[in-house]
């Protein structure tokens, strides 16, 4: 039985792998300054917001770890902005089609019935039961799973485009508010790797409950289309 | 084989061979409009390439954002990168009045400039943010001339497609197209704060681009070269960044 589109796997791929490296290059870009600022502007001489806890890849990061890491700044960015590319360009594509062929609507928007906490708390303690995959969720998305991938689609993959934008000192010439509605640059970069963070955070989540309801099933609606009944409940 | 799977094929096929006739057109316009950075090769090309062409379509004449006055950082912070050479302590120890900058390349007039030579010229001045790669900012006001202004004086030829531009050791080099050195913002500094600038932020001249990154703000400014042939420049990457494995365009 058909369960995920041509366009929505190939999209979901893409986006998997520009994801990755994104995350591979921002932690190395972040390990430059480990330091984290509200406002516009923020260095070495101004109170920080967030100091992570490592040591940083420049000696003019004052750490208390006596030790400077490895740093790989100059593919890491070469890299996250051209996986930025990717990623940005894909989810261009899955808009399109998320809008025009009604996918989002279908598949994504939870129905009226489940508009109701009922319905997130019903799904919730059956999770917490231990109930991975209920009758039918191989074929389509429980209010949970819709929320989930509502917000990462429509709030955190747009904030973290937005963030990194406000980040460009040339985009901003041309598109000012893009940092100053954020606070300034500052703000914007500490937006960012908080977003960042959530997406990691989903990511995790995503494989666990996958591995959970069915790893060969789930993975192969989503490599080949087709989901196959299997010993799992479908 | 079915309709559905027919019609699949040839709306893919259509759309294949519509991208791939896309994609030679935009590589004729892009070259044509000067949207190809010189560090477009390799695994990262294409995602620089996108990057340049789209800042250059969108930003070409924008303006950098600037700050009210009570915003200029109170403690701003620099990366200590003071030629240590022997050659620029004498120059320091003579308050600098042997310091020049030498303009030559495609130019009608080659010029050699002294301080006091950039001061006569009409100034101007921005309170700008400049940001580092690593991450940190800060606000600063920035006097000096533009250098449009300096090329105009020297006389650019119409074939000149970059400006290159060295630090006081050779090895530090940059070069902009001439959209980013024909641009306002662009000042070749000699202030910064009301006062000279100071030798750590680069003084006594340093080309200040506010709508790129920090590593394009080249400190100790001692000699720029206007070039219809970027290649011939190093390894022809652009700059010192790609060589050492960074964008050449860092508007982002």
């Amino acid at each position: 039985m058909r369960r995920h589109a041509a366009l929505v796997r190939v999209t979901h791929w893409l986006t998997f792998v520009a994801f990755v490296a994104l995350l591979i290059s921002g932690c190395e870009i972040v390990i430059s300054h480990p330091r984290f600022y509200w406002g516009e502007e923020g260095n070495v001489n101004t109170r920080p917001l967030i100091v992570l806890p490592i040591p940083a890849s420049r000696d003019t990061v004052p750490t208390h770890y006596h030790y400077v890491m490895p740093d790989q700044n100059g593919w890491s960015r070469y890299l996250h902005f051209e996986a930025a590319w990717v990623a940005v360009l894909t989810g261009l594509v899955y808009f399109v089609y998320g809008f025009f062929s009604g996918h989002f609507r279908r598949r994504l928007l939870p129905s009226r019935q489940d508009w109701t906490w009922r319905a997130y708390r019903g799904r919730l303690m059956k999770y917490l039961r231990g109930s991975w995959s209920e009758p039918g969720e191989g074929f389509s998305y429980n209010v949970l799973q819709q929320s989930a991938y509502l917000v990462v689609i429509f709030i955190l993959f747009p904030l973290i485009i937005w963030t990194g934008l406000a980040m460009s000192p040339s985009f901003t010439s041309a598109f000012p508010a893009t940092a100053a509605l954020l606070g300034g640059r500052q703000s914007a970069r500490t937006i960012h790797f908080f977003v960042s963070c959530l997406l990691l955070l989903f990511l995790l989540v995503h494989i666990t409950m996958v591995s959970l309801s069915g790893f060969r099933s789930r993975m192969g609606a989503m490599i080949v289309g087709t989901s196959r009944k299997s010993k799992e409940v479908e | 084989m079915n309709a559905l799977s027919r019609r699949k094929l040839i709306f893919g096929g259509v759309a294949a061979a519509a991208g791939l006739g896309g994609l030679a057109a935009a590589d004729r316009f892009a070259k044509r409009y000067g949207l190809i950075p010189p560090d477009s090769g390799g695994w990262s090309g294409p995602g620089e390439t996108l990057t340049y062409a789209c800042q250059r379509v969108l930003t070409a004449r924008t303006a950098a954002r600037e700050f009210p006055r009570s915003m200029i950082s109170k403690k701003p912070f620099a990366n200590e990168v003071e030629p240590p050479t022997e050659h620029f302590k004498q120059l320091a120890a003579g308050g600098f009045k042997d310091w020049r900058l030498v303009v030559d390349g495609t130019v009608a007039r080659p010029l050699v400039l002294s301080l006091s030579d950039l001061k006569s010229m009409p100034m101007s001045s921005q309170i700008t943010e400049i940001a580092c790669e690593e991450g940190w900012s800060y606000v600063a006001e920035w006097i000096g001339t533009p250098l449009s202004n300096v090329l105009k004086e020297a006389g650019i030829l119409p074939q000149s497609q970059y400006v290159v531009y060295y630090g006081v050791e050779k090895w530090a080099w940059e070069s902009i197209d001439m959209a980013d050195a024909m641009h306002p913002n662009t000042l070749v500094t000699l202030g910064m704060n009301d006062g000279d600038l100071p030798v750590p932020f680069g003084g006594p001249l340093r080309l200040r681009l506010p709508r790129q990154l920090g590593y394009k703000s080249l400190k100790y400014l001692h000699h720029i070269t206007v070039t219809d042939n970027i290649r011939k420049f190093g390894q022809g990457l652009g700059s010192i960044d790609p060589e050492g494995g960074y964008a050449w365009y860092a508007g982002i």
